[in-house]
């Protein structure tokens, strides 16, 4: 798909979510946001494995974000969805900013275990904070958007559902300039051949820097979101498993194209709603399967289904 | 004419092994040096020490007016000093055209830090398409890097160094691996590249004839050392060069050997 039709398709899918959210039942609504917090962390999955980099650890930013963004309340009385967003964001990209000091030192098993450790660190850390709520995690309430009083009000999920959507489609905007622009290029000659970036004169340390905090950036805004929208957090949310959905949908979804991350989010989060409904036990298994089939018949993701021809940006 | 390159006193060692001993090397602007060795004989090692991959145990290597001894690879290369590889380093999933695209881009998004300096004025596309031209990689453009024949990753791998607009160039076996009807295809196109964007070149070389055809002066290795220097019709018919460089039962070319006998 070329990147002018990319930004169509987002913008429609945009307007379209926006229309359609006042109509949607609850349910839908909130697999959509869901979806959508999810897609947004994919989409900076995404961009590390166009670096070449897997991380298993992605969990670690994904809560980082959600507990800055809920810590707000009880430690400083805020409750503004927007300073809790900007928290989540901030902490996040200083945090992954010290931790690739480290990082970007490493590849392939050796990088993904080492994130893994970084999170599962956070994880025994957060469950061991009884101040914290330990397990149990906290209950998280954004009152006011913009000083305007949302919580408890009709229109409350549909405004944080628009705040997702709406933030989700500037982060994919954002991604596609990025990756067509020459620095977002490199992602992939690093992937490729790292001896030859640094032969022609860029600096694959850095390259792999920024991208990794750009992508620990995004995971701290979907899991900011996340905890708006499920209004609650708890530890769960650094523990491996979860990083490891982060990888499954983005091996699902492919690395394609921006909309891949949350066209995967949506599938995954409607194959696990439905087979969590209806089988209750053996729920794992249809994820399973999906997985199965996609490796053997879609190696490059679902998004593959519909690039037949040239790769977009 | 000021040397652009020098070399002075290089030493290298590997543990007991001694990859370059007492090197001194003053290279001309606008020149095409051709080295020539046995295997393990200190070409790749120079090149290696020119190019900041390795350095030296002592001894100090200047570019123009500049001590680039200790800098890496990154800064040599933006200082202008770029090279290719006996075994081509390309991006091997990326099409020919951004194999080259992400070089400009890479000059593009440098905020000028960059001694050559590519003439960004036409466009970053209009660079990679000049460069595809004179390389004859236009109908190459749109495969994957990684599923070209070997000649033309060979090509593009020299394209790829040289897109950049380097001072001096260096290329580590440019026909190896190359069939014998595609290897002076290969040298006439770089040949009229670099005389085209006023290039210097060092080039690492094991088939005498095209050493022979293509370069103005030829350094001779043997253990490191450098045993003969000067124009090529001197060193290539050297004593010492024939017995340790070439071996005596190898030739300038067949139809000389065949005269001789």
């Amino acid at each position: 798909m070329s990147r002018d039709r990319t930004v169509n398709v987002l913008t429609v899918m945009l307007v379209v979510l926006l229309a359609s959210g006042p109509f949607l039942p609850r349910w839908a609504m909130f697999l959509s946001t869901v979806s959508l917090c999810y897609g947004t962390v994919v989409l900076g999955m995404m961009l590390l494995m166009r670096t070449g980099l897997v991380s298993f650890g992605h969990g670690l930013y994904y809560c980082l974000g959600a507990y800055a963004a809920g810590t707000l309340q009880p430690f400083f009385g805020i409750t503004e969805m927007s300073i809790m967003i900007g928290a989540a964001v901030a902490v996040t990209g200083a945090v992954s900013a010290l931790l690739a000091l480290l990082l970007r030192k490493y590849r392939d098993i050796f990088f993904a275990m080492l994130s893994l450790a970084f999170s599962m660190i956070l994880y025994g850390l957060l469950v061991k904070t009884s101040a914290l709520g330990s397990t149990d995690g906290f209950n998280v309430t954004a009152e006011t958007l913009f000083g305007v009083r949302i919580a408890g009000t009709a229109y409350e999920r549909y405004l944080i559902f628009a705040v997702t959507a709406f933030l989700a489609w500037i982060c994919a905007m954002g991604m596609l300039r990025y990756l067509g622009s020459h620095r977002g290029r490199l992602a992939e000659a690093v992937r490729d051949n790292e001896l030859r970036v640094e032969y022609m004169g860029a600096s694959v340390a850095n390259t792999i820097h920024v991208n990794y905090v750009v992508s620990a950036m995004l995971a701290g805004l979907g899991g900011s979101l996340m905890a708006i929208s499920v209004g609650h957090i708890d530890p769960e949310m650094a523990y491996w498993t979860t990083s490891g959905e982060f990888v499954f949908i983005t091996i699902l979804a492919g690395t394609g194209n921006v909309l891949a991350p949350f066209l995967g989010a949506a599938i995954f989060e409607t194959i696990r709603s439905f087979a969590y409904e209806y089988s209750p036990n053996t729920w794992q298994m249809a994820l399973g399967i999906t997985m199965l089939l996609v490796i053997m018949f879609l190696p490059g993701g679902l998004w593959s289904l519909f690039a037949r021809t040239r790769k977009a940006g | 004419m000021a040397a652009i390159l020098q070399a002075r006193g290089l030493n290298k060692n590997f543990g007991a092994v001694t990859a370059a001993a007492d090197i001194n090397v003053e290279v001309e602007r606008d020149t095409v040096v051709g080295l020539i060795g046995s295997n393990g004989a200190g070409k790749t090692t120079f090149l290696n020490m020119v190019t900041g991959y390795l350095k030296p145990t002592s001894g100090t290597i200047r570019f123009e007016d500049r001590d680039i001894t200790s800098l890496s690879p990154r800064q040599i290369t933006r200082l202008g000093i770029c090279r290719s590889f006996q075994i081509p380093q390309l991006f091997g999933t990326l099409s020919v055209f951004d194999n080259l695209r992400v070089g400009v881009g890479i000059v593009a998004s440098s905020g000028g830090k960059w001694a050559g300096g590519v003439d960004l004025s036409e466009g970053a596309d209009e660079a990679v398409e000049r460069m595809l031209e004179r390389f004859g990689l236009g109908e190459y453009r749109d495969r994957a890097a990684g599923l070209l024949p070997e000649g033309v990753r060979k090509l593009l791998d020299i394209a790829m160094a040289m897109v950049v607009k380097p001072r001096i160039l260096l290329l580590d076996e440019p026909t190896s691996g190359v069939s014998a009807e595609e290897k002076f295809k290969i040298m006439d196109m770089v040949m009229e590249a670099v005389r085209a964007e006023g290039v210097t070149v060092l080039f690492v070389e094991h088939d005498m004839e095209i050493v022979n055809r293509y370069t103005h002066r030829i350094l001779a290795f043997y253990e490191g050392r450098i045993i003969a220097d000067g124009d090529p019709a001197a060193v290539l018919n050297d004593p010492e060069v024939r017995k340790y460089v070439i071996g005596e039962a190898l030739h300038l070319s067949r139809g000389e050997a065949r005269a001789e006998s």
